[in-house]
């Protein structure tokens, strides 16, 4: 699996294969999800792969009622608010997701700092682009 | 040592002008261009012919998406009688018509040109609000889009942040909404021209009318904490915390300093110019800033020579009230964290220290993205030349007015400083 150019298209990829994966510079050892070829402090591209621990703290969300057209096909909107947002990584890197397992009509409920866990939605077909990452509060 | 940031030669702005900003259902691109072009040529105080124009810069975020129409730059160019001289578009999302504005800068500042017009134009309205979503949630980072953030969420995320880090709530957001409604009345091309107690009154006699039960609020809060009133968007944001869908043009005649005082006595000279670019919510240094507009403010403050205390009042890019908050703190006014404390001692308002956004802001006078750069412009225009009518900040000595100017989750943003001399 380190053969994946290291990219969007591979990161959406293993997504899809339930790992979080980030890349890391094989130079300053600096860790980057989403993963990126070049290292921006380094400037060297020899990057590899390396899985992220799916453990972190929510550092900002929203709570959506108005919807785009593709979410509102999936069931959300006015009545049935989604939620999205920042988590920080343990070891570092700020990813964006979706955030499951908490009530989006109810947002005073969502604490920032929430502990969060890595989690996978899938939806049906087989296009890479179609496992989301999301986030839900740790231990449940 | 490093050469102070500047412009080879002088640039002035002789002329502006827009359109109204609104939803019109019998207007397109080109009319509104027309109107604001019209506008811009009569505000022109000594005599000038639009053949001398010798280069045009168009601001248009997403033509493309919104009426499937691009390259807008030679349709402008020929609306106006003005081809075949060079016309370019410039992208950068809501921040579109800001970049147009900063290439007739540097086009006249090289010597290449003497008399450049530069402007913007977008036509949203005859979309649905789903499909402005979408076509807004373009410029969002590749992650956030698939995350599903649409543009409101993405500054919602940004509100729970800042709240999280300083203590303000959505009372702190609605000071913001409440001071751009009591501005927007005073601005009849604004789109949105009630206070939010005429609103509530409207309100009111509608139920009357209806023969339903009449709301009762309080004051202004209670009806903007009210969702029957005031609908969530994206949490924190509800509907009053976001600019409306607007259709509109805007345009500024930029021309070279030593011709200047050929089109009028009163010139405003381009004092500071500064770009920024940000990245999405994974690359920023912290959630409660952006990094695009303190990169933008600072190259412009270090081309003025004087920081955020010389400059008298801004307008800055509140396409969410949220956005207002952290804006004024990136561009020094207030310290980072300060700036809604300062907002609800009415620091802001129009007879505040520092007014922002006198206009009405996006907020009320509307946010046809791609012409809203050099909108913002006009109101420095109004305001500098005591132009501004009943909106006009109380203080005759005004010298230097700014425009703050966003595109995306803050991956463009600019800052303009336009003085007096």
């Amino acid at each position: 699996m380190q053969d994946r150019p290291i990219g969007d298209m591979a990161f959406r990829q293993y997504l899809k294969e339930e790992k979080l994966m980030g890349s890391r510079c094989n130079a300053c050892a600096r860790l980057y999800a989403p993963p990126r070829g070049l290292c921006v402090d380094c400037q060297v591209a020899d990057m590899k792969w390396d899985e992220i621990v799916p453990s972190g703290k929510l550092a900002a969300f929203t709570c959506i009622s108005v919807v785009t057209g593709k979410m509102r096909e999936a069931g959300f909107g006015k009545n049935n608010p989604y939620c999205v947002g920042v988590v920080e990584m343990d070891e570092g890197p700020r990813v964006v997701g979706r955030i499951t397992g908490v009530d989006a009509s109810d947002p005073e409920s969502i604490r920032i700092g929430m502990p969060m866990t890595a989690a996978f939605i899938h939806s049906a077909g087989n296009d890479s682009a179609d496992t989301v990452l999301a986030f839900r509060p740790s231990g449940k | 040592m490093k050469k102070r940031k500047r412009l080879s030669r002088g640039v002035a702005v002789v002329g502006a002008g827009m359109s109204g900003f609104g939803m019109y259902r019998d207007k397109d691109a080109k009319d509104l261009f027309l109107e604001a072009f019209l506008e811009m040529r009569d505000s022109v105080d000594k005599d000038f012919d639009p053949k001398d124009i010798e280069s045009l810069y168009i601001g248009n975020f997403s033509g493309d998406f919104f009426v499937r129409q691009a390259h807008w730059a030679p349709i402008i160019a020929d609306l106006l009688g003005l081809a075949p001289i060079p016309a370019t578009r410039t992208e950068g999302a809501c921040a579109s018509s800001a970049l147009s504005f900063r290439e007739a800068v540097l086009a006249v500042a090289s010597g290449m040109y003497d008399v450049v017009l530069a402007g913007g134009v977008e036509e949203m309205s005859k979309r649905t609000t789903e499909e402005v979503a979408e076509g807004l949630a373009l410029a969002t980072s590749p992650y956030e889009g698939a995350a599903g953030f649409t543009f409101p969420g993405v500054f919602g995320a940004f509100a729970t942040a800042y709240f999280a880090a300083y203590g303000a709530t959505r009372e702190d957001l609605m000071n913001v909404t409440i001071k751009s409604h009591m501005n927007a009345p005073l601005n009849h091309k604004a789109q949105i021209r009630s206070s939010i107690a005429e609103i509530m009154q409207v309100r009111r006699e509608k139920a009357r009318q209806k023969g339903v039960d009449i709301p009762v609020w309080e004051d202004e809060k209670a009806f903007l904490r009210d969702p029957g009133a005031n609908p969530p968007v994206a949490w924190p944001l509800h509907l009053f915390d976001c600019c409306p869908i607007s259709d509109g043009a805007s345009c500024v005649l930029v021309v070279a300093e030593e011709i200047a005082r050929e089109f009028t006595e009163k010139p405003l000279y381009v004092a500071g110019l500064g770009q920024g670019s940000g990245r999405g919510f994974h690359g920023m240094d912290r959630l409660t800033s952006m990094e695009a507009t303190r990169r933008a403010a600072a190259e412009a403050y270090e081309m003025a020579g004087y920081g955020p205390d010389g400059v008298d009042f801004a307008e800055v890019h509140d396409c969410f009230s949220i956005a207002e908050l952290i804006h004024i703190e990136d561009l020094g006014f207030f310290e980072e964290g300060k700036g809604y404390g300062a907002v609800a001692q009415g620091a802001t308002r129009l007879d505040g220290e520092k007014p922002v956004n006198t206009s009405g802001g996006l907020k009320c006078k509307g946010h046809p993205v791609g012409a809203t750069g050099t909108g913002q412009l006009i109101e420095i225009w109004k305001q500098l030349r005591g132009e501004a009518g009943p909106r006009q900040i109380p203080n005759p000595d005004l010298r230097a007015g700014a425009a703050h100017n966003l595109g995306g989750t803050g991956g463009t943003c600019t800052y303009t400083i336009l003085e007096r001399r």
